[in-house]
């Protein structure tokens, strides 16, 4: 396995990010941060969304929550008390985020403090970014040395992205001190071959062609991840599932491997996905 | 072949000297802020929109509140070509201005008041017209993403990317794009009419030269996806596809 990554002693700080909600951030997030810990990094993943926190139920600790995010940047709290340990996982540790303050909660010093301080420990830092342009956006992927843009295939996702990726390339540390700037990928997510053949969606090549950038991975659109949230287990842990394995070779593959980008053709399509495919 | 046509027509006399008096404007500059210069030009030539176009302008520096300012002479030259004059000499300015100057083949005018006072080691006597030389373009070579807008000022500009739907891409010269125009395109924002703009795949949602714009649903449905130019004619913006 190439580990193209590895030779640095600091973490490597990763940010899932979209501009637009709902396009599966922090499922990818979950399980992106679950395929990192798998393989034996240590792995934290921080909730970004104040206000709006999701992370902790996806990956199923949201009744284990005593400290967040917020309580260690006002330094109510050590970062310690307020990371949970994984039970699947353990080098797997969540930070969540503050459900009862907003986005404005995050000081750019706060956020600093706390990755440095978790990157002395880690290996990977995976921030997941709430929706939109603003603060708590910005803030999320300030610090970052990675950028995974979650893009659905269709317009208004596609353009929402393009917009982030303008802003990654502007508003961030890396991007201010001029120094190598944010390796950009794309994860194409809630892929349906068979409405892409309908034309009802865009293709791989209409989304590559508008953003072009570096493919990480396709999720397609599947039941599983539907019941992994319900769950509260990452996806990437049902391993008969098609989207299970996609973001498995995803991980994979940002670990520099290479491999062939699966469930794109209608014909390879699983027995779930036939079953529940639009 | 080519000799046979040089020593044929070697003996005909192919130019004469002359020399020839032309009273040109002189841009006197009081103070060396390019952006309050930038405005209070536009302001000028909003005025009359014609008078400047392809004028040569010298431009006066004997006047210039601190005789030494530091003036960024590509940026100047850059504004005064976007308002259609053509910087041909300087005049009155200090040896550093003078270097600059060279350096953009401006040509160096002898200064009227100077040349009482000293006589013995006068500067460069006026030369022939200068060559022509634009200021450089602005090339980016990555793509230009929604929200995203770049405007390279008094001088072309080269994309050698795409340019996202939601990004604006102007400047006061020509535009290139090597790469799908999806976005907003504006050449000639300064008024110049011989901008034009060059594209590998035309989808553009705005496309303006010089004031006239066009906006996609005018557009010819067959001329979409395929490189086009687009300049005026007589006022009118004309597409082609090459």
């Amino acid at each position: 396995m190439g580990l193209t990554y590895e030779e640095s002693d600091l973490a490597r700080i990763i940010v899932v990010t979209s501009g637009k909600g709902g396009v599966g951030k922090t499922t990818t997030s979950a399980a992106f941060a679950m395929g990192l810990a798998q393989r034996g990094y240590r792995t934290a993943v921080i909730d970004f969304d104040v206000g709006l926190r999701n992370l902790d139920l996806i990956m199923g600790c949201e009744r284990r929550v005593v400290y967040d995010f917020v309580n260690v940047i006002n330094g109510e709290a050590n970062l310690n008390q307020a990371l949970i340990r994984d039970k699947r996982c353990e080098a797997l540790y969540v930070l969540p985020a503050s459900q009862t303050r907003d986005k404005e909660a995050l000081t750019r010093e706060g956020v600093e403090a706390v990755l440095q301080q978790l990157a002395d420990t880690f290996d990977y830092i995976v921030c997941d970014s709430p929706a939109g342009i603003e603060h708590g956006a910005t803030m999320a992927m300030y610090f970052a040395d990675d950028a995974v843009v979650v893009t659905n295939p269709e317009v208004s996702s596609v353009r929402d992205s393009d917009r982030m990726l303008g802003i990654l390339a502007s508003k961030s540390r890396r991007a201010e001190n001029g120094s190598e700037p944010i390796r950009e990928h794309l994860l194409l997510s809630r892929y349906s071959p068979e409405r892409v053949k309908n034309g009802e969606m865009l293709s791989l090549d209409d989304v590559q062609d508008i953003l072009a950038l570096n493919l990480l991975g396709v999720i397609p659109e599947s039941k599983a991840v539907l019941n992994a949230s319900n769950s509260g287990t990452p996806v990437i842990l049902d391993e008969e599932s098609d989207a299970g394995q996609a973001y498995d070779d995803l991980v994979s593959r940002y670990l520099g491997e290479e491999l062939p980008h699966r469930f794109l053709d209608i014909q390879k399509r699983g027995l779930l996905g036939r079953l529940f495919g639009g | 072949m080519k000799a046979n046509i040089a020593s044929s027509t070697a003996q005909e006399p192919v130019f004469e000297l002359k020399s020839g008096h032309f009273t040109l404007p002189n841009l006197r500059l009081l103070a060396s802020n390019m952006d309050s210069l930038d405005e209070q030009l536009m302001a000028r030539v909003q005025q009359a929109p014609g008078f400047f176009r392809n004028t040569p302008v010298v431009i006066d520096l004997s006047l210039l509140a601190e005789r030494n300012a530091e003036i960024d002479f590509p940026l100047l030259v850059g504004l005064m070509r976007g308002y259609g004059m053509l910087p041909v000499a300087i005049q009155g300015g200090s040896a550093r201005h003078e270097e600059m100057a060279e350096f953009l083949e401006l040509a160096i005018l002898a200064d009227r008041k100077a040349k009482k006072t000293t006589s013995p080691q006068q500067k460069t006597p006026p030369r022939e017209k200068p060559r022509q030389r634009s200021a450089p373009a602005m090339i980016i070579a990555k793509p230009i993403r929604s929200g995203q807008r770049v405007y390279a000022t008094g001088r072309d500009l080269i994309v050698v990317a795409s340019v996202s739907s939601g990004a604006e891409v102007i400047a006061d010269g020509n535009i290139h794009i090597y790469g799908t125009l999806r976005g907003r395109a504006l050449a000639g924002v300064k008024g110049n009419r011989e901008s034009r703009i060059f594209c590998q795949n035309l989808q553009a949602e705005l496309l303006a030269v010089a004031g006239q714009y066009r906006i996609n649903e005018q557009l010819e449905p067959a001329q979409l996806g395929k490189p086009a130019q687009i300049y005026l004619s007589d006022k009118k913006l004309l597409i082609e596809n090459l």
